[in-house]
């Protein structure tokens, strides 16, 4: 049943470009993009989230990802392929530099936060301060390639190209998730959540451990930033690093819900869907007003929805079966 | 080569910006420490207060004391719905929830501020004499921002050590199951904290408004800033937070006049996350 519907969904995700939607089909295919990318990224954040490793710095590594192949590009004409990789190995420097210490001394809970969102702000002042290079607050746009497509440099007029890339990494997304929700590192990392001594006294290398998903959780960030970079040809060290970007990525994540594989995604689709809402409902009149509403459902959620949507809905079902089958006894 | 009397006034108004630091680091710390929760908004608050100021001033011309004793009581009516709103139905939720409701509170009133007051930039003018000293020149409104803070955290210290209420402040922030054991009531702590807590968002707003001017982004630059002062300083440690709020916009003054304003906050975020592993108890703390 769940196999039948699984396959139903990517039918209808791999038919969706060819869908009649009038007008529409560009405008939609934005939008499903830009969810299957912040559902990838906040896939990645959760890797550690769930762990209680709760990091409001993930700009960070998105920032570091899209700057590096968009830079790399620009300057030296490196194509995009082989830029993900420096921009993968500078995310896991990141994430090295800043996890080893970090788990070394035991930094944990709002300390670990603190320090996550100190990185996050590191690298997007850094981003405005070397502006010669950098194109600083003004943000910089990726060198367009010559032609309407070009394999090479990753860009590609057609939306649908873009569109499938994205689908493809978001489902290589939800397969490291799995991956590491059905490994023994799953337990041991449970374990390290619940009680970092408790853990070490049984034989769990903790720092080891966290090191290791906070690595794969950098990587993975930053090829969701390359991801974006590709797609929107402009990267901005606001829309890309510091608190704001940061907290919008943890906030999808716990809305969706960060225990289950689907959670990042439902979160993503609905705070995407919600905020293109509103900046559709109220255009340019009232500016600021999109924000407001975000903001204030965000509270409500937290305060309504602790487990997040997905989370919380599948509770109440699990709730409902439990019933149903305790009543005919 | 930049000319050093630049840089010793730099330095001078590192240490005058320094006092109002510590007074926003000392406000936050409060409630960090009683409620163990930040609150990623609270320069949102003295973003509001300044505000408050401003139009009181300008618009309905009050005098600028009038407008900050209004400002202090309006900070404190703040953290006091902030408590019952956001944060008291969340006293037992998961950490992360916790810091993403006060963060859906920096969204909702960076933007209503926007959506309210546009993002010009405001500032109240008072003809406050520049002194020079030496060849340097100070803004008289820095001194006094420095001295008011000051005497405001002198007050604080006396509210804390010699009335009741600061006492159980102080007991809870250092064990807050023993304070539900001894029988005594912790809402009514978390409503005092976090209106004193408020109050001195407050009181920085009005400092804050007589040296910069106010924008619904003022909080982007000075929050990340405050929290790490507050953590750098040690919870409970008021000593600690002077001295991290000094170092800190040292730092920031003096490199931003040496290199720029944005490589001047790098350094300080960098000298705040190494500090957390050197010294994880706060700036003044022994090392375990």
């Amino acid at each position: 049943m769940a196999r039948l519907t699984a396959a139903a969904v990517l039918a209808i995700i791999a038919a969706a470009p060819f869908l009649p939607m009038g007008g529409m089909r560009q405008y939609a295919l934005h939008v499903l993009v830009q969810i299957f990318i912040w559902s990838f990224i906040g896939g990645a954040w959760s890797l550690m989230g769930r762990f209680g490793l709760i990091s409001l710095g993930h700009g960070a590594f998105l920032g570091a990802g899209a700057y590096t192949t968009t830079l790399l590009w620009n300057f030296w004409g490196l194509t995009p392929w082989l830029g993900v990789l420096v921009a993968v190995a500078g995310a896991v420097v990141i994430g090295l530099v800043l996890g080893y210490p970090c788990f070394r001394f035991r930094v944990v809970g709002h300390y670990f936060a603190l320090v996550t969102l100190a990185v996050g702000e590191v690298v997007r002042l850094l981003v405005i301060a070397e502006r010669d290079w950098t194109g600083g607050s003004l943000g910089v746009t990726l060198k367009a390639s010559a032609g309407e497509a070009s394999l090479a440099a990753i860009q590609f007029a057609d939306k649908r190209v873009f569109y499938y890339a994205s689908v493809v990494v978001w489902l290589g997304g939800l397969w490291v998730w799995r991956r590491v929700d059905r490994s023994m590192a799953r337990s041991a990392l449970e374990a390290i959540g619940e009680d970092e001594t408790a853990a070490a006294s049984v034989g769990i290398h903790v720092t080891r451990f966290k090191l290791a998903i906070t690595v794969l959780s950098a990587a993975l960030t930053a090829v969701g930033g390359v991801l974006y970079a590709q797609y929107f040809t402009y990267v901005n060290p606001d829309t890309l690093s510091g608190i704001g970007v940061s907290l919008r990525i943890v906030f999808a994540v716990v809305l969706g819900g960060m225990y289950s594989l689907l959670g990042p995604t439902v979160g993503s689709a609905l705070t995407i869907a919600l905020s293109e809402y509103l900046r559709v409902l109220f255009g340019l009149k009232f500016i600021g007003m999109a924000e407001t509403i975000y903001g204030l459902v965000l509270i409500l959620c937290i305060i309504f929805l602790p487990a997040g949507i997905y989370g919380s809905l599948r509770a109440a079902i699990a709730r409902r079966m439990a019933r149903r089958r305790a009543a005919p006894a | 080569m930049i000319d050093p009397i630049f840089i010793a006034e730099a330095a001078l108004n590192g240490i005058l910006l320094g006092g109002v630091m510590a007074l926003l680091a000392l406000g936050l710390n409060l409630i960090f420490g009683v409620l163990d929760i930040v609150w990623i908004a609270y320069v949102e608050l003295v973003m509001l207060c300044m505000y408050l100021v401003y139009f009181l001033v300008t618009g309905y011309g009050w005098p600028i004391w009038l407008g900050g004793l209004a400002s202090v009581a309006f900070g404190a009516v703040l953290g006091v719905a902030v408590h019952l709103l956001i944060i008291s139905p969340l006293l037992n939720s998961a950490a992360i929830n916790q810091f993403l409701a006060t963060g859906g509170l920096l969204f909702f009133l960076q933007s209503f501020a926007t959506f309210l007051w546009t993002t010009d930039h405001r500032t109240v003018r008072l003809n406050l004499p520049i002194i020079e000293v030496a060849g340097m020149f100070l803004s008289f409104a820095r001194l006094i921002a420095f001295v008011v803070a000051i005497l405001a955290m002198i007050g604080l210290y006396l509210f804390l050590r010699h009335t009741f209420i600061g006492t159980a402040i102080r007991a809870v922030s250092q064990d807050r199951d023993a304070m539900r054991l001894m029988g005594a009531n912790p809402q009514r702590v978390y409503v005092v904290t976090s209106a004193v807590g408020g109050a001195m968002a407050g009181l920085a707003g009005a400092l804050l408004i007589i040296q910069y001017s106010v924008h619904p982004y003022f909080g982007a630059a000075f929050g990340p800033l405050t929290f790490m002062i507050c953590v750098l300083g040690g919870l409970g440690n008021m000593v600690g937070a002077v001295v991290a709020a000094v170092i800190m916009s040292e730092i920031i003054s003096v490199g931003g006049v040496m290199m720029s304003t944005e490589m001047g906050y790098v350094i300080a975020f960098v000298l705040f996350i190494v500090m957390m592993f050197a010294r994880p108890g706060g700036i003044l703390a022994k090392r375990e």
